[in-house]
């Protein structure tokens, strides 16, 4: 059996004196999307913080593909296959559309095709292509959202991490987003969303894992999307 | 007073200008050689006074020895990019993590390190670049004679923005930079090696310093462990006046204040003359006051999180 493309092996993380991240393991493979819900403050940011670089886990391991990549720098994961689209977007406002998608290039491993996968972007939002020449400032903030995912797209990872792409988002912009990740992850990409909106999440994933204090709840399948006391219960629990 | 300030500002001839506009040109390229750097690093390079200082006394050492001119230059660039590079390996990139308060202390560390260096090495009577000495001679345009050194300065100092507008406007490395200097973290996140870029703009900033260095040495031939020394805190006057967060407001405060201490100093009598760095200070901390966030930023402008 092969690896799976991201695996979480007992992830510890600690900020000073709390514990974010204990003894975590989770694991999502190619072309299948996991979800992660829970309270605020369950982890969920934490976990892809620790995944990206950004935070040191004081123990347990991060495996791409197999191979570990705890202590890399976030550049370095960047550029091995992990993309992040991170929350609030922070795409860059002062720069344009074009060039916000031109340092997504940043991240790509090798030279390869870029113009392809740009062209894939495009067909996904078209309104990216669209508004290529503005100031990026200038889009709205669902439009910005897709920039931000296209931006991601276009380092062609192996691994996309979400961290709450339908924030502040018009319910209309949300499908939009939601069944573009459909067509993502169909592309054979891994894709491991966090997210608020724990009904729309259960619904869309594979599976979904409930992180409550830093640790894992529960792990629900797409069936359970339509069962509110089931739902309601993982939060609480 | 104010009577003969305005008498002496409309009286004054070409050449005043032409001074104030090569001045005007040499702090602009200082403002980016310290802005760039600023930029990715949230650090006020307070050494680079005296990376120009170690180009001069370069300049100056293979002007004693008869050197060729092009081999002085050659020197005056290979010492400040040794000294700039070592500066980043050894100062920068270890405490890019701290707070800036320790960064804006090492760096007042590394100026007076320098500084003592060249007093021990060089003494403090100071040593003459002689070399593009005849630079200062005039050339006649229309009628109006102009040194040449006000004319090469200013063409010099074109040409270098404009090069490096090109570099940030059109290169992959110049993007990286400017996405880095607005957000580093997530500049990093996509991919963007911090060190390369980090690497990318302290060596412009050392390129613009050996540049300067050349100029400067024309205008002041004698160089003194002190070279440089006050155009660098006028320039860090002028980029905070401009607008510290910011590359283009920041490269015209610096043009602001070379071109108004230029102008001043060629415009003002002698006795006058000597008041001008408290008035310019003043005039500063004056602006300041009304526009905290820069005299060429656009309102609302927030400061940069740091990495």
């Amino acid at each position: 059996m092969s690896d799976p493309a991201l695996r979480l092996e007992a992830l510890e993380v600690r900020h000073g004196a709390v514990h974010a991240l204990r003894g975590l393991s989770l694991e999502v493979d190619r072309g299948e999307i996991v979800g992660l819900i829970g309270p605020n403050g369950a982890g969920k940011s934490s976990t892809l913080h620790a995944v990206m670089g950004l935070m040191r886990p004081s123990a347990g391991d991060v495996r791409l593909g197999g191979e570990s990549i705890v202590g890399r720098d976030p550049e370095a994961i960047a550029r091995r296959g992990i993309a992040l689209v991170p929350e609030g977007r922070r795409i860059f406002a002062e720069l344009s559309v074009e060039e916000n998608l031109r340092l997504g290039l940043a991240g790509r491993r090798g030279r390869g095709d870029h113009d392809a996968d740009l062209q894939r972007v495009f067909a996904l939002f078209p309104i990216v292509e669209e508004f290529r020449k503005r100031p990026a400032g200038s889009l709205s903030g669902g439009q910005q959202q897709q920039l931000a995912i296209g931006r991601a797209l276009v380092a062609a990872p192996d691994v996309l991490l979400l961290d709450e792409p339908s924030l502040g988002l018009a319910p209309r912009v949300v499908d939009l987003v939601f069944s573009a990740l459909q067509e993502i992850s169909a592309a054979g990409i891994a894709v491991l969303l966090v997210e608020q909106r724990a009904q729309r999440t259960v619904a869309l994933a594979s599976r979904t894992y409930v992180l409550s204090n830093g640790s894992l709840r529960l792990t629900l399948g797409p069936e359970a999307a339509g069962d509110t006391e089931k739902l309601v219960a993982a939060y609480f629990a | 007073m104010s009577s003969t300030l305005v008498a002496t500002v409309l009286g004054a001839d070409w050449q005043t200008l032409a001074d104030a506009m090569g001045q005007g040109g040499l702090y602009a390229l200082m403002a980016v050689g310290i802005g760039l750097v600023f930029g990715v690093l949230r650090l006020v390079n307070f050494a680079y006074g005296q990376l120009i200082m170690a180009g001069a006394y370069a300049l100056a050492v293979a002007s004693e020895r008869g050197w060729p001119v092009w081999e002085g230059i050659l020197l005056c660039f290979g010492v400040v990019l040794v000294l700039t590079l070592a500066m980043d390996r050894v100062v920068f990139r270890p405490l890019r993590a701290h707070s800036p308060a320790v960064m804006l202390v090492a760096t007042f560390a590394v100026a007076f390190l320098l500084q003592s260096i060249a007093l021990l090495w060089f003494g403090s009577l100071g040593k003459i670049a002689a070399s593009l000495a005849t630079l200062n001679q005039p050339v006649t345009i229309s009628g109006v004679d102009i040194r040449k050194i006000s004319i090469v300065t200013t063409a010099v100092a074109i040409g270098c923005l404009l090069v490096l507008v090109a570099v940030l406007g059109r290169t992959s490395v110049g993007l990286h930079m400017r996405a880095a200097a607005l957000d580093f973290r997530t500049a990093r996140l996509l991919g963007v090696r911090a060190n390369r870029v980090i690497g990318a703009a302290v060596l412009i900033s050392g390129l613009l310093a050996a540049t300067v260095a050349v100029m400067m040495t024309v205008e002041t031939p004698l160089v003194t462990p002190d070279f440089a020394l006050r155009d660098t805190i006028l320039v860090l006057a002028g980029v905070v006046l401009g607008g510290m967060n910011r590359l283009v407001p920041a490269t015209l405060g610096g043009f602001a204040i070379g071109f108004a201490s230029g102008f001043l100093g060629g415009a003002l009598p002698t006795d006058k003359s000597q008041y001008l760095p408290s008035f310019l200070f003043a005039a500063v901390i004056l602006v300041l006051l009304i526009r905290p966030g820069g005299l060429f930023t656009r309102a609302g402008g927030q400061a940069v999180e740091r990495l």
